[in-house]
């Protein structure tokens, strides 16, 4: 497929220096197997250019020095492992610094000491080699044929079909065996939906109380009495699965306290105590924690696509990528005064599914006609 | 000292494994195989030697690293987390920046090179796009480069998630909300996926399989196949002195291009050893454990996710209920951003050879790569894409822009959306035009040489600038041109025979490819035409444009010439 044709190429390069007659030296020289070593000349070949004596003897000087701090690099690598411990932020700067630092000696070293021998040292090359197209000949292409229609025939796939047939019989079940195996990756389907569309808070505690509503991080409930300045907003999770994280991923809240005068509409007051308000924090998007609020426009901001929702008028979507409003969780106090869910959210949180379907048209319908 | 013959201790080795494998057959025919050189060349290197990077780093990273989720209490020595519940797989990422030595160096290093590699195949491919060397015979290998890039995102979406950390989470959030919202199968996928619900206590485990095993074996058998059929095929060349389709003029394999290449991987691994070193990449230590309940202000995902991420914050919330409160939901909002633009880069990039194939009717060899310019068409198409990724991938850091510069937020969104579809057009027509004057001034160079500097007054008193003739090599790299092949029954050969379409050209279909091939190909500048620049550049231009196309069938082309 390819051979060593270093036919003349420039003839006004090589023309000063060429000792002509010479062979060159791939065609003289062949490292493996001789009887009789025959002799690699180092002569003037057409298209190898050998560097003036002079550069080559300056370049080589460059190489050594590259190589030497190269060798400095390793030896400090090697240093720099034993003498610097790792341990806190600290001491692990340190470390990573003087690791990095000789490593990075090492190696660039080495490539500016091989890029200059390569430059300086080695010979300027302007070789040509043939080339030839990729297809075989048309009298292989007839061989590989013939030969391959002999074999389908000596091979009786074709002339008996009993034989064929039962053949890929058997190999089909055998396809699908690796898809089987993939089964058990995954719970049975009958578990996704309900999954997908209740969160804890519709669960009553162990002991038959309304789950609490707990700080995110502190672990403490709240009292109403205490979150009460307009404008405060705070990370809720649900009493009891401060640290699961699968119900986080549905169940996470974000409270707001208004002024009740400031919620408009699309809130749904019946599901607010004295102006706070409890929104899914996931948003409908792809299910960031939407996490911002900025207290003068009461808008939710999700950091990850910037899906904003009207925290004053049910969470609406006002701008962004989000096509649903964060789902309202109906809120009250219980009898020591600490908020607590009194339902699960209506519709499902978080983003949207196949079957999850228009909840929210669903629940005011069932709202309509209550 | 200088060898005579081959010392004996190498040929009695040599002989050694000769006589077993009959070595010396290949050795003869590949060691002095010639490379040619360009720049450009050393693009798809960077790729190649940041992968072997990743894989060296990587295998010391995976000593260390628990790809668990069970909750563990982290007793490790860096302070602020003391005792704070996290995953294993967290407290190991966090025990092999601290706690292990050269630990933290080689997780940077891993990242960088990471996205060096992904970087550097990004470049190499376009460097590939744009001069053409996708074209037969090496159209599998381009293939394989698409797959390559896709196999190479997916192995950095996997390896970023399992750190477990907040902000590799709200990306693993973002790739299950992107999943589940696939109509019909999208329950399934994320479910099975992750074991149950999100985010369960499988998925680190399940990613760290495919992230060190499958799509890395599959990466490396790629690769391989790539290198092969490259070696098989040949390198492309530039056009120039000398160089034609059926030679390859350059250094050879041994000793020159080894070393080289040598030098080239070492200072590939050491500008990541630097930047593993000084520049701090992901210092997970800062951002703490997962938790679905909590995201930081500002999360990016990695340069090369960048426009998926700006695809979904430029989308509008469209989203549709197919079975109204029963289910089939279409969350368009979600799907389009995640699968529009991923298709389209990916098929098109994947098709373009065939298309090209198609429209030009083009079917033999090309081993001398085109300059951009000489294929005007391809290079702004090529271009129009750029700028539609570029686009979405400036939009994925759309908040950090709209913090930086003090503009609306939501203003950056709507400009994005305008850009993206505006920027390609715009982009298009332009490159076009620059290719077109690049041609013209090629042209110029050829007939009227180069200004030399040497200032001659005549001798009626008026001063001219003494034009040369460009040096050998210059011109003979511009006259690497040719004219882009017009298919055959277009009515627009180049020699003006083919006015009686062929059957297949009768159709629909066909008189669609005839315009396409005569807007497409063709000569639109003649190197040897130009008469003069300034003034005579319209001339020019209908000029070579008539000459190559009929009249009446070339109605797009003309008014993007004019």
């Amino acid at each position: 497929m390819t051979d060593n044709n270093h036919d003349i190429e420039q003839p006004e390069e090589r023309a000063p220096k060429r000792v002509i007659g010479t062979p060159s030296p791939a065609a003289s020289t062949s490292l493996l197997g001789q009887e009789e070593p025959r002799r690699a000349e180092v002569v003037q070949v057409p298209g190898v250019i050998p560097q003036e004596e002079a550069t080559a003897r300056k370049g080589e000087r460059y190489a050594a020095l590259c190589f030497l701090a190269a060798f400095l690099g390793g030896i400090g690598f090697v240093v720099s492992y034993v003498v610097f411990q790792v341990g806190d932020l600290e001491t692990t700067r340190v470390s990573n610094f003087a690791l990095g630092a000789s490593l990075t000696l090492a190696l660039l070293g080495l490539a500016a000491g091989m890029t200059t021998w390569a430059r300086m040292v080695m010979p300027k090359y302007n070789l040509v080699q043939e080339r030839h197209s990729m297809a075989s000949g048309s009298e292989t292409r007839s061989y590989v044929g013939t030969t391959f229609v002999q074999g389908a025939n000596e091979s009786g796939l074709l002339k008996r079909p009993l034989l064929r047939r039962t053949l890929l019989l058997a190999a089909a079940p055998l396809g699908l065996a690796p898809l089987v195996l993939l089964r058990d990756l995954g719970p049975s389907y009958s578990d996704f939906p309900a999954k997908l569309r209740h969160t804890v808070w519709g669960q009553k505690t162990k002991d038959g109380k309304q789950r609490k509503l707990i700080v995110e991080g502190s672990g403490s409930p709240i009292r109403a009495a205490d979150f009460n300045s307009p404008g405060g907003i705070l990370s809720v999770v649900p009493e009891g699965y401060e640290h699961d994280l699968n119900e986080l991923a549905k169940a996470t809240l974000i409270l707001i306290k208004f002024r009740p005068e400031e919620l408009k509409s699309g809130t749904n007051l019946n599901w607010t105590h004295d102006g706070i308000v409890a929104y899914s924090k996931i948003c409908t998007h792809v299910g960031c924690p939407a996490a911002l609020y900025e207290q003068t426009t009461h808008h939710i901001l999700c950091p990850c696509h910037q899906s904003t929702f009207d925290a004053a008028d049910g969470a609406k979507v006002i701008f962004g990528p989000a096509a649903r409003p964060l789902p309202q969780l109906p809120i009250a106090v219980d009898e020591e005064g600490y908020l607590v869910a009194t339902a699960d959210f209506p519709v499902p949180v978080g983003p949207s599914f196949w079957e999850r379907g228009d909840a929210e048209a669903e629940v005011r319908e069932n709202g309509a006609q209550q | 000292m200088s060898l005579e013959t081959v010392p004996k201790p190498i040929e009695g080795a040599s002989t050694y494994v000769d006589d077993r494998l009959g070595a010396g057959n290949f050795l003869r025919r590949n060691l002095r195989k010639i490379f040619p050189d360009h720049w450009s060349f050393l693009l798809g290197e960077i790729a190649l030697y940041s992968f072997i990077v990743v894989l060296l780093t990587g295998t010391f990273l995976t000593f260390f690293f628990k790809p668990g989720m069970a909750h563990v209490e982290y007793t490790g020595s860096y302070g602020p987390l003391q005792g704070v519940i996290m995953s294993e797989a967290y407290a190991s990422a966090l025990s092999i920046s601290f706690d292990v030595r050269g630990g933290l160096l080689m997780r940077q290093m891993h990242h960088w090179a990471a996205l060096l590699f992904i970087g550097g195949m990004m470049i190499h491919m376009l460097r590939v796009f744009f001069t053409g060397a996708y074209r037969k015979p090496r159209e599998f290998n381009w293939l394989i480069g698409v797959l390559l890039l896709t196999l190479a995102l997916l192995a950095g979406l996997t390896g970023y998630s399992l750190p477990d950390d907040l902000l590799s989470g709200a990306g693993l959030r973002i790739t299950e909300g992107v999943a589940i919202s696939l109509p019909l199968i999208g329950t399934w996928l994320t479910f099975f996926l992750f074991g149950g619900e999100y985010p369960g206590e499988d998925i680190v485990a399940r990613f760290y399989s495919l992230h060190i095993l499958l799509i890395p074996a599959i990466l490396l058998a790629l690769i391989s196949a790539h290198l092969i059929l490259m070696w098989v095929q040949k390198h492309t060349q530039m056009p120039g002195k000398g160089r034609t389709n059926e030679n390859v003029v350059g250094a050879p394999f041994y000793p020159a291009f080894m070393i080289k290449a040598g030098a080239y991987f070492m200072f590939t691994f050491g500008v990541i050893a630097l930047l593993g070193t000084f520049a701090q990449i992901n210092p997970i230590w800062l951002y703490g454990p997962y938790s679905p309940a909590d995201i930081s202000a500002g999360s990016q995902p990695d340069f090369y996710m960048g426009f998926l991420e700006g695809a979904l914050r430029l989308m509008p919330a469209w989203e549709l209920n197919l079975f109204g409160g029963s289910g089939g939901t279409l969350a368009l909002s979600v799907l389009i951003p995640a699968l529009v633009p991923m298709g389209i880069v990916m098929t098109g990039l994947a098709l373009y050879p065939f298309i090209e194939q198609w429209v030009t009717g083009d079917r033999r060899e090309h081993h001398i790569a085109d300059r951009p310019r000489n294929n005007p068409h391809r290079t702004a198409i090529g271009m129009s894409a750029v700028t539609f990724y570029g686009v979405l991938w400036l939009l994925g850091a759309n908040d950090e822009i709209s913090a930086f510069f003090h503009i609306s937020l939501n203003w950056t969104t709507y400009a994005g959306r305008f850009l993206v579809i505006a920027g390609p057009v715009i982009t298009y027509i332009v490159t076009y035009r620059i290719c077109l004057g690049l041609q013209r001034s090629d042209a110029a160079i050829l007939s009227h040489g180069v200004e030399s500097g040497v200032i001659k007054r005549l001798p009626h008193g008026e001063y001219i600038e003494v034009h040369v003739p460009p040096h050998e090599a210059i011109e003979a790299h511009m006259r690497g041109k040719e004219a882009i092949p017009i298919v055959s029954g277009g009515g627009s050969g180049p020699d003006g025979r083919d006015d009686i379409p062929s059957r297949g050209m009768r159709g629909p279909l066909g008189r669609l490819r005839a315009k396409m091939s005569a807007a497409y190909g063709g000569e639109k500048i003649p190197l040897d035409d130009g008469h003069g620049h300034g003034g005579g550049h319209d001339a020019i231009g209908d000029g070579s444009h008539e000459e190559h196309a009929t009249v009446g069938q070339d109605g797009e082309d003309k008014s993007l010439t004019r």
